[in-house]
C-alpha cells in the first residue's frame, strides 16, 4: 500500500489521516430508491459518504457508468435493485446480476478489489436493509482503503 | 395567475439554472447548513440564481420558483428538498405554470437521503448536500425539453376482492358511472366479515351489517360480478390493462380495464404450537371464537381467558394487529353481559369444539395434523370433565395483555365499560407470558402477576388467543402479477404512507383494506372509498399523459445487431425495413435495459441519458 498522492481530506477533518471514502450508489426508482427513502423516513442513521444516482431500473446501469466511476476515483460502487422476481420491469434485475458478476471480474483485472463493486437487492419496504447495506459497504471500503486510482498506483 | 404558454426552449441556448434549497422547517435546516449550501450553489456552472426557502413546497416557495423563472429567465430549475417520489409532480407543474417544460426540472433529495440519515453529523451532511446539488446541477445542464404523449384511459374499473373493501370500492366506482368488474375467489361476497358474530361499537350482527352492501352490489347495473373467480394475468399500463379472469368450470374471460383496485384482504394468523393451541381442547383463536358464537355452538363457560398479542408485536410478526384488543374487549363484554342471549347453550354443556371453522384458510397439512392430534387427545384423555354451570351463574373473564390498545373515542369508552362489568385485565411482559396447560382434565392458565409479583394460576374452560392478521398466502403472486411492492411484513405497500395512502407507486393501481395491513371495517370502508375516488380520476379525465421516458435509437450509430431486441422485457424493440433497431414507443416502459446493453451506444434514454448520468457521477467524484 503506497501512501503517496493522498487525496485531499475534507476541510473539517484536519488531522485525520484517512480521507473520506467516495461511494457511488445507483438505486432503481421503484424498489431501492424507495427503500432509501424509507430509511430516511425511519431516521435510520448511516455513514454520510455515499451519493445516490437514481435510475429507472438497475438494468439501466451501463457497465461504462461503473468503469467511469472507478476511473474518476470512486472507492466503491453499489448497485441496488429490486429483489429477484420483483423487478418493476419484469426481469431487468437478472440482467444486472449477470452484468455485475462479469464487471467484478473485469475490475479485478484493472487492479481493483472486486469487493469495491457490490450488488444488493433492496425492496421499497426494506429501509433497514438499505441502512445495513450502506454501513457494511462503507466499512468494507474503509478496510480496503482509497481506490488504487486515487493512490496513484496506476 | 394565468397559465403561460410553454416556452420553446432552444436546446442550444445556454443553460440558466435556478437552484432552490429547502429547509423543510427544521427537517433539513436542523441538520444541514442550508444557507451556506444555497450560497455554494451560486458558484456552480450555469447557475444564475440560488436561494433557500423555509418550505419550497408551500405557496410562497412555489411563487419564488415562478418568479425566478420570469425574473432571471431561468431555463432549468433544480429543487433540493425531499423525495421526487412524492413531490416531483408538484414542482414540475409549478415549472409548467411559469412556462418551463417540466423535463427541465431536476429534483435533488437532501432530506430522506441526507438530513434524516445523517442527523448527528451536520458538517458532513452539509458537505453531502452540496455534493448532491452539484450532481443535480450537472444533470440539469444537460436536460432537454420533452413532449408527452396522451394515452386514452379505458373507463372501466377492476376491483380484486369481494369483501367489505372491494364491495365498497366497486360500488363507489359504479355509482360514479363507471362499469366495474368485481372479482371474488369465493362463491359469495362478504370476505372475512362473514366469519364474525357481532361488530364492535354498533354491537350489531356482522351478517346484517354487510347485507345492504351486498345487495346494492348485486343490484348495481354497473357492477359485473365474477364469483369463484381469480385474476389470472394483468398486462399493460394505466388506462390500458388487459386482464384475464379465470372462473371455476368456465372459460377464461378477457377484458380491458383502465384502473385496478386491489382489495384482497387478510387471513388470521394460526398460532400453531403457541399456548397449547391444537394441543388441548377449547383453545381457539379470536376468529374461531367469533364463528362459534355465530353458530351458537360455544361450550358452557365459567372461566374464560383471552390472551392478547399471540404471535404479534415482535414474536412471529413484528407489528401490532390493531383490531384485536377491541375485538377481545367486545367479546369479553358479550360473555359477561349477554351470555344467555348470545349462547343459548344450556343443552350444550360440556361440548368440546372439534370442528375447526376456518378450514379454508388453513393449509391442508396443518388441518391433517390438527385432526390427528385431536383424535389422539380424545383417545387418550377422554372428554373434558363436564362443567356443571348454568348460564345464570357468574362468569369470569380475564384478558391477559401486554398493553391495551383501545384507541380513539369509542374504544376507550368500551374498555372502561368492560372494566365496569368486572372483566379483569391482567398485564404480562413478553419475557414472562402466561402458560396454558392441563391439570388432569382441567385446562389451566398460570401467569406472573406483575403488580403482586406473584405466580398465580387459575382453572379455565376456554382460552381465546388473539392472533394478528397476516397477509393472504397469494400476496406475493399478486404483487408479481401487478408489479406492485410488498412491505417488510408482506403487506402491500402504498406509494406514500401519509400523502398517497391508497395509491401504489405504479400509476393506475390502487390499494385498500386489510391487504395493506390490519384494519377494522370502518377503516377498510374509508380506504375503499378513497381508493375508488383515486381510481376514478384518470377514468373521468379520459386520458393520461405518458411520461416521456422511452428509448430512442440513433440510426447512424445502430449496426442492427439486435441485442436490444433480445434484452427488452416488453418486446418494444424491433428491426425496421433497413434492418436497424427502432423503438415501439407505445410499448416502451423506459427501463433502459436496451440503453445499457447497446454495444454501439446508439440508444438514448430520454431524460436519463448516458451523458446526464455520467455527469452526475463525475460531479461528485471530481476533486473540489
Amino acid at each position: 500500500m503506497s501512501s503517496e498522492a493522498q487525496p485531499q481530506t475534507t476541510a473539517h477533518a484536519t488531522g485525520v489521516k484517512e480521507p473520506d471514502p467516495k461511494i457511488l450508489v445507483f438505486c432503481c426508482n421503484w424498489c431501492s430508491y424507495a427503500g432509501a427513502d424509507l430509511a430516511g423516513v425511519s431516521r435510520l442513521q448511516m455513514p454520510p459518504y455515499f451519493r445516490t444516482i437514481r435510475v429507472m431500473c438497475s438494468a439501466r446501469v451501463d457497465p461504462e457508468f461503473v468503469l467511469r466511476a472507478f476511473q474518476r476515483g470512486a472507492d466503491g460502487v453499489l448497485v441496488a435493485g429490486c429483489h429477484p422476481a420483483d423487478c418493476h420491469y419484469i426481469g431487468g434485475n437478472y440482467r444486472t446480476r449477470r452484468r455485475i458478476a462479469l464487471l467484478k471480474m473485469l475490475i479485478q483485472q484493472f487492479g481493483f478489489d472486486p469487493d469495491r463493486l457490490r450488488l444488493e437487492w433492496v425492496s421499497a419496504g426494506e429501509g433497514e436493509k438499505f441502512q445495513k447495506t450502506i454501513i457494511e459497504f462503507t466499512n468494507t471500503i474503509k478496510e480496503l482503503g482509497p481506490s488504487p486510482m486515487a493512490r496513484g498506483d496506476e | 395567475m394565468t397559465m403561460a404558454e410553454t416556452k420553446k426552449t432552444d436546446p442550444n441556448e445556454k443553460p440558466r439554472i435556478g437552484v432552490y434549497v429547502c429547509h423543510c422547517g427544521s427537517n433539513i435546516g436542523g441538520f444541514v447548513d442550508v444557507p451556506s449550501v444555497a450560497e455554494y450553489a451560486k458558484t456552480l456552472p450555469d447557475v444564475v440564481y440560488a436561494t433557500d426557502n423555509l418550505y419550497t413546497c408551500a405557496e410562497d416557495g412555489l411563487t419564488s420558483i415562478r418568479e425566478g423563472i420570469r425574473k432571471h429567465n431561468l431555463n432549468r430549475v433544480v429543487v433540493a428538498s425531499c423525495t421526487p417520489r412524492t413531490h416531483a409532480p408538484l414542482f414540475q407543474t409549478t415549472c409548467e405554470s411559469a412556462g418551463l417544460n417540466k423535463y427541465l426540472f431536476t429534483f435533488v433529495n437532501i432530506r430522506e437521503h441526507c438530513s434524516w440519515v445523517h442527523m448527528k453529523e451536520k458538517e458532513k451532511a452539509t458537505l453531502k448536500a452540496r455534493d448532491l446539488i452539484k450532481m443535480g446541477v450537472a444533470r440539469a445542464r444537460l436536460l432537454m425539453p420533452q413532449e408527452e404523449e396522451k394515452v386514452d384511459v379505458e373507463p372501466t374499473g377492476l376491483v380484486i376482492g369481494g369483501g367489505v373493501s372491494g364491495m365498497t370500492a366497486a360500488l363507489s366506482l359504479a355509482d360514479m358511472g363507471f362499469p366495474v368488474h368485481l372479482v371474488e375467489k369465493e362463491g359469495e361476497l362478504g370476505g372475512f366479515v362473514r366469519n364474525l358474530n357481532n361488530l364492535y361499537v354498533t354491537e350489531k350482527s356482522a351478517t346484517e351489517t354487510i347485507k345492504p352492501l351486498i345487495e346494492k352490489v348485486k343490484a348495481s347495473k354497473n357492477v359485473k360480478l365474477h364469483l369463484n373467480s381469480q385474476v389470472k394475468s394483468v398486462e399493460g399500463f394505466i388506462g390500458n390493462y388487459d386482464v384475464v379472469m379465470a372462473s371455476k368450470g368456465a372459460e377464461d374471460i378477457k377484458t380491458k380495464v383502465g384502473t385496478i383496485v386491489v382489495a384482497t384482504g387478510a387471513l388470521e394468523f394460526v398460532p400453531e404450537g403457541l399456548y397449547g393451541y391444537n394441543q388441548y381442547p377449547n383453545i381457539v383463536t379470536l376468529t374461531e371464537f367469533e364463528i362459534l358464537c355465530k353458530k351458537k355452538s360455544l361450550p358452557s363457560l365459567k372461566n374464560v381467558a383471552f390472551i392478547q398479542c399471540v404471535g404479534s408485536r415482535g414474536q412471529k410478526v413484528s407489528y401490532c394487529s390493531r383490531i384485536c384488543c377491541n375485538v377481545a374487549i367486545k367479546n369479553a363484554i358479550n360473555i359477561v353481559d349477554n351470555y344467555e342471549n348470545m349462547l343459548g347453550l344450556a343443552e350444550k354443556n360440556g361440548t368440546i369444539i372439534d370442528t375447526v371453522p376456518v378450514e379454508k384458510k388453513v393449509p391442508d397439512e396443518i388441518l391433517e395434523r390438527r385432526r390427528r392430534r385431536r383424535g389422539r387427545e380424545r383417545g387418550e384423555e377422554g372428554e373434558a370433565e363436564e362443567v356443571k354451570l348454568g348460564p345464570s351463574e357468574k362468569i369470569e373473564v380475564t384478558v391477559f395483555n401486554r398493553d391495551v390498545m383501545a384507541y380513539g373515542v369509542e374504544h376507550e369508552l368500551t374498555y372502561n365499560k368492560a372494566r365496569e362489568h368486572r372483566v379483569k385485565f391482567v398485564r404480562y411482559t413478553p419475557e414472562n407470558p402466561p402458560k396454558v396447560f392441563m391439570e388432569g382434565n382441567q385446562l389451566m392458565v398460570s401467569y406472573f402477576h406483575e403488580t403482586l409479583k406473584l405466580d398465580r394460576s387459575m382453572p379455565v374452560d376456554m382460552v381465546v388467543l388473539s392472533t394478528p392478521m397476516v397477509p393472504q398466502l397469494d400476496t406475493r403472486e399478486m404483487s408479481q402479477m401487478l408489479k406492485v411492492p410488498q412491505g417488510q411484513d408482506g403487506w402491500f405497500l402504498e406509494a406514500h404512507v401519509k400523502l398517497r395512502p391508497v395509491d401504489f407507486a405504479t400509476d393506475g393501481i390502487y390499494v385498500c383494506g386489510t391487504c395493506k395491513g390490519p384494519a377494522d371495517i370502518t377503516e377498510a370502508a374509508t380506504q375503499a372509498a378513497a381508493a375508488a375516488s383515486r381510481a376514478a380520476i384518470p377514468m373521468a379525465k379520459g386520458y393520461v399523459q405518458a411520461e416521456a421516458l422511452t428509448s430512442v435509437v440513433d440510426d447512424i450509430k445502430c449496426s442492427g445487431c439486435g441485442t436490444c431486441i433480445q434484452v427488452c422485457p416488453y418486446g418494444a424493440m424491433r428491426k425496421n425495413d433497413k434492418g436497424l433497431a427502432e423503438t415501439i414507443v407505445a410499448a416502451c416502459k423506459g427501463c433502459g435495459c436496451c440503453g445499457a446493453t447497446c454495444p454501439e451506444m446508439a440508444i438514448t434514454m430520454t431524460n436519463y441519458t448516458d451523458a446526464q448520468l455520467l455527469a452526475e457521477a463525475k460531479a461528485t467524484l471530481e476533486e473540489v
